[in-house]
């Protein structure tokens, strides 16, 4: 195990270089200056010289990069070239937001994917278990954004019970509780969609096992012997799947912070993106690239630690 | 995946009209991507309006005879826009898609077949891409390259590459180990005519079942660009800035939100059926041979 873990933690850091070369390389390598773009077409070529230097992008690009990389290790983001605010509080605060909605979201998904797909499997082939899964099948297709919007017609237009959009602030916790609903519903909702067909696919295996089989020739009917043997292994592979839709629920909640104006990590990346305030965009993509590699290895562990097999091959 | 015995890599088989026809998933995607398709040809001849035809003094009209599924704020028709718009959907859910199969399955195909270095190599730039979700990758783009259907189209083409690289991959691995292979090793077959007469027939309905999930993935981020107002800017018509516009006009209008709504949740639902459906088809295929 421990030549398992060594492995896939050092490739882990092997794409975490590589990631913020290609972030580097993408946005820290342009035609025209940083300089150039924070002073306007009207400054003077000197004033423009002048701020290159105090920014440091006069330098090769390799030292820029080093620079750059250095930062992002000590947590010592820089400030912004636009706002000139630090970019670690800013990140921080909007983190406030994204972490509990991503959380809250997380949970109501898991809240609905359970019986939505325990029914589909428990009723599959008939016509309960098609309508089930016909119904994750159309919540999967739909897009946050549309969701977000049909919530805030239901629920904030004819309804008006949670506010449409806007955050106060964890200052008075229950405001802020509140319009949180609607974005973590809108995030939930498809996220229980797409979850519930794993959990479906994970009891329809376990159902089909010959354990269970031996569990019901004992006596105990379907349910029964699914409830006391077969759901804790179907739960076994869902909670590496959880990992894995955590990189789905990252960029949903870019959207849904934009549908509902909330002051998380995509309101700022986007703000960021429309000033061209590319230092911060830099910062933010590789912060979640690297919240994205982390959770995939997290989940390799996993895999390591239910099943021996996985990490006898991948060792080698 | 394979935790979940969701059958990762098993020889497939040749797609078949009768077994075609006897999938509801594969029927159904059949039926729902076929209308966009037609939609969208049709919009190319005929629109009942001009899609960026204004008319101040008709803005944001209900249904009615005249404009069936009624007006936008400028006045313009909404079906028209509509269909208008399946063009730009169904162009950027597709080619990123092809795209990034004709990169992805060569690289994929190459890492399984040759191993060693040149799969450590090909497996490690696949990582590197795949720690970037489309929308963060095409968000970051367009930082750089300014906001297009182009720019969101390459972003998400290249996050794409990946998942090609290593569907391809684990099927061709699985092939690859199998007993025919072997045969046809020992009866002096070369590898590239191994992978041309072995591999890709037997991996070609996994790849195609999942270039069809990957279209409903494009055209649902592509749409979220357009949101964003990072792909696809107006007043070219897209079901995305659709919504987005629709968005101010939400408690005189909210029937302007829902008709692109609809018009991308089928097109979603269409692919990702399809999908379903070519998958499945291989494992009908399986179930009865084993």
């Amino acid at each position: 195990m421990a030549a398992y873990l060594a492995r896939r933690v050092a490739i882990t850091l092997v794409t975490l270089f590589g990631a913020s070369v290609a972030t580097f390389a993408v946005l820290g390598v342009l035609p025209g200056s940083p300089a150039q773009v924070v002073l306007g077409t009207q400054a003077t070529p000197q004033a423009v010289r002048q701020l290159s230097a105090q920014l440091g992008t006069n330098k090769p690009l390799w030292a820029q990069y080093l620079h750059w990389a250095q930062g992002l290790v000590t947590a010592q983001l820089g400030r912004s070239y636009v706002s000139h605010q630090l970019i670690g509080p800013l990140i921080a605060q909007a983190l406030s937001v994204t972490g509990p909605l991503i959380l809250f979201a997380l949970a109501i998904g898991v809240l609905f994917a359970l019986p939505l797909g325990l029914g589909a499997a428990l009723y599959n082939g008939k016509v309960t278990g098609t309508l089930l899964s016909a119904l994750s099948q159309v919540g999967i297709a739909v897009p946050t954004f549309v969701g977000g919007i049909v919530l805030i017609i239901v629920f904030a237009v004819k309804v008006p019970v949670f506010p449409s959009s806007g955050f106060p602030g964890w200052s008075e916790p229950g405001q802020a509780l509140r319009s949180l609903v609607l974005p973590a519903l809108t995030l939930g909702l498809v996220e229980g969609a797409i979850l519930s067909r794993y959990v479906r696919a994970s009891v329809l295996d376990q159902l089909h096992s010959d354990y269970l089989r031996t569990a019901r020739a004992k006596g105990l009917t379907r349910a029964q012997a699914l409830w006391r043997h077969g759901l804790r292994n179907a739960m076994v592979p869902l909670v590496t799947v959880l990992g894995l839709e955590l990189a789905g629920l990252i960029v949903g909640a870019v959207i849904v912070e934009d549908v509902f104006s909330l002051p998380g990590v995509g309101q700022l990346l986007l703000n960021a993106v429309g000033d061209r305030d590319l230092l911060v965009v830099q910062d933010i993509v590789i912060l979640l690239a690297a919240v994205v590699l982390v959770v995939n290895l997290l989940v390799d562990i996993s895999y390591g630690l239910l099943d021996p097999r996985v990490r006898d091959e991948r060792a080698r | 995946m394979t935790a979940l015995g969701v059958g990762l890599a098993r020889p497939g088989a040749p797609l078949s009209w009768r077994r075609w026809a006897r999938s509801p998933s594969a029927l159904a995607g059949t039926a729902l991507v076929g209308l966009v398709v037609v939609v969208a040809v049709v919009s190319l001849a005929w629109t009942p309006y001009p899609p960026l035809a204004i008319g101040p003094s008709h803005s944001l009209e209900g249904p009615s005879w005249a404009h069936i599924l009624g007006t936008d704020q400028y006045g313009r028709d909404v079906l028209s826009r509509l269909m208008a718009g399946s063009r730009t959907s169904l162009y950027a859910g597709v080619v990123p898609v092809l795209a990034a199969s004709a990169i992805g399955v060569p690289a994929g195909l190459l890492a399984a077949a040759r191993g060693g270095i040149g799969d450590q190599i090909v497996m490690r730039l696949s990582d590197v891409l795949y720690a970037f979700p489309a929308l963060l990758a095409a968000i970051a783009l367009s930082a750089a390259l300014g906001a297009s259907t182009g720019t969101a189209m390459l972003a998400i083409g290249t996050a794409f590459v990946p998942v090609f690289v290593r569907v391809t991959r684990s099927n061709a691995l699985v092939v690859l180990g199998s007993g025919y292979v072997l045969a046809a090793r020992a009866y002096g077959r070369r590898p590239l005519q191994i992978l041309r007469r072995h591999v890709l027939p037997n991996i070609a309905t996994t790849v195609i079942a999942q270039m069809s999930l990957l279209c409903s993935l494009a055209i649902l981020a592509e749409a979220g660009l357009d949101y964003l107002g990072l792909g696809t800017t107006p007043p070219t018509p897209s079901w995305g800035n659709m919504v987005q516009a629709a968005q101010d006009y939400l408690s005189q209008d909210p029937l302007l939100t829902v008709w692109p709504g609809l018009a991308i949740i089928v097109s979603v639902l269409g692919f990702t059926l399809l999908g379903d459906g070519i998958a499945e088809l291989r494992n009908t295929h399986l179930g009865r041979c084993a």
